[in-house]
């Protein structure tokens, strides 16, 4: 019994990773989140985890972006392809595609160019929101700062499933401040305090946060 | 509204659209670019080798069968190409610009820890793990790949993904003690 035990804890350590990123099938959720509750010792793991995985987007996204060569490259190349014929399709799930690439190219560049302006206006409606609070944040009796350099921060790449409006009272509701962003990857650096808070304070918000479905990714940082 | 699905983009890319193929190298070259970044170390490479992945998905969108995801069946692509590059190049080329982010060790782990947060620390020894770590720790964490679409992209069994991913992380909790960081874990 204490060999499955082990065997089980063991397993369910292993998927901590994906369960941080968010990439494990309901079932298997359930089985971490389970476990979570029960063992304190695997809680601080996780902690551990969502560290890294933090870390992990941080070091990633400091490591920048292609030229426009690439895309130039990319697309001379192309042009200098011979034409391609159609695709003779035969599954179910290309057929489908094939049904919607049957929309003329104008129909893509409208759904491309509004989903651009979409951004735009979540982006615009963060910014105003964030102009009009700009006393917001969590305030404590020592010194809170109006500079919004200083204070508590977190980043938060918002579920894509959220809509404006739900970032929109997330942020009101827990009086929280865009700091800036998008960056690249849609991480937002977001503050929670106006001053700086204890770690474990901070963590405890994290946690507290995470779990709103506006949230798709959270961690703290500087 | 609704973004045009990458699946879709593939079937039109396949009828050889090329507004399509505009709008999927918008959507996907930084983080395709960031993964090759990672494995050839080498930024001119890697531009090089997007192009070359993306030409790929130019040619072969037609057999794209959607039994992964498109952003998945990229980066197998990718990472071939990035593989191909390196054996090509068997002494890792660092460009200047490159060797210059990885910071230097000499100093003792006690004066690391003070010189810098352990965040920087964290982010410092992650850069130092294998290629192979580096690379299942960027598919876990930030490209949110699932266990089976790791194992599809780096071609080893769902169980070995599960088990490197362990040693990656154990890899890492010994390179922080090695900088003065014990994280009580393994």
């Amino acid at each position: 019994m204490m060999t499955t035990d082990k065997e089980a804890h063991s397993e369910i350590e292993e998927l901590l990773p994906w369960h941080a990123a968010g990439t494990l099938s309901r079932r298997d959720r359930e089985r971490v989140e389970d476990a979570l509750a029960r063992d304190p010792e695997l809680a601080r793991r996780y902690a551990l985890v969502r560290e890294e995985l933090g870390e992990t987007i941080l070091l990633n996204e400091t490591l920048g972006a292609p030229s426009a060569r690439a895309m130039n490259k990319l697309f001379t190349k192309i042009d200098a392809e011979p034409a391609c014929k159609p695709a003779v399709s035969l599954n179910l799930g290309a057929r489908v595609s094939g049904f919607f690439a049957s929309l003329a190219p104008r129909t893509l560049a409208l759904a491309a160019s509004a989903a651009a302006i979409a951004i735009l206006l979540q982006a615009g409606l963060i910014t105003i929101f964030v102009i009009k609070q700009q006393s917001g944040g969590y305030e404590t009796a020592s010194a809170p700062s109006t500079d919004p350099g200083v204070g508590s921060f977190t980043i938060i790449r918002f579920a894509p499933q959220a809509s404006s409006d739900d970032i929109t009272k997330f942020l009101a509701a827990n009086k929280l401040q865009i700091a800036a962003g998008p960056a690249a990857g849609g991480l937002y650096k977001v503050r929670v305090a106006a001053t700086v808070l204890p770690k474990d304070e901070l963590a405890r918000i994290v946690e507290k946060l995470q779990d709103d479905k506006v949230v798709g990714f959270i961690a703290t940082t500087e | 509204m609704q973004t045009t699905s990458d699946e879709v983009l593939i079937a039109r890319i396949a009828d050889g659209d090329r507004l399509a193929m505009q709008v999927l190298f918008a959507r996907h070259h930084v983080r395709v670019y960031r993964f090759v970044l990672r494995l050839v170390r080498n930024e001119a490479t890697a531009e090089d080798l997007i192009s070359e992945v993306f030409l790929d998905v130019w040619r072969q969108a037609g057999k794209f069968e959607g039994r992964s995801a498109v952003s998945t069946w990229m980066l197998s692509i990718a990472r071939f190409k990035a593989l191909s590059a390196l054996r090509r190049k068997p002494e890792e080329e660092l460009d200047e610009a490159m060797a210059e982010r990885i910071e230097d060790c000499a100093d003792d782990p006690e004066t690391t820890v003070a010189k810098k947060d352990k965040a920087a620390v964290l982010r410092e020894c992650l850069s130092k793990l294998s290629a192979e770590h580096r690379e299942i720790v960027d598919l876990v964490y930030y490209h949110e790949k699932s266990v089976e679409e790791v194992a599809g992209i780096v071609g080893i069994p769902e169980a070995t993904v599960k088990t490197r991913m362990f040693y990656a992380r154990k890899k890492l909790s010994e390179l922080l003690k090695d900088q003065g960081i014990d994280r009580g874990w393994p």
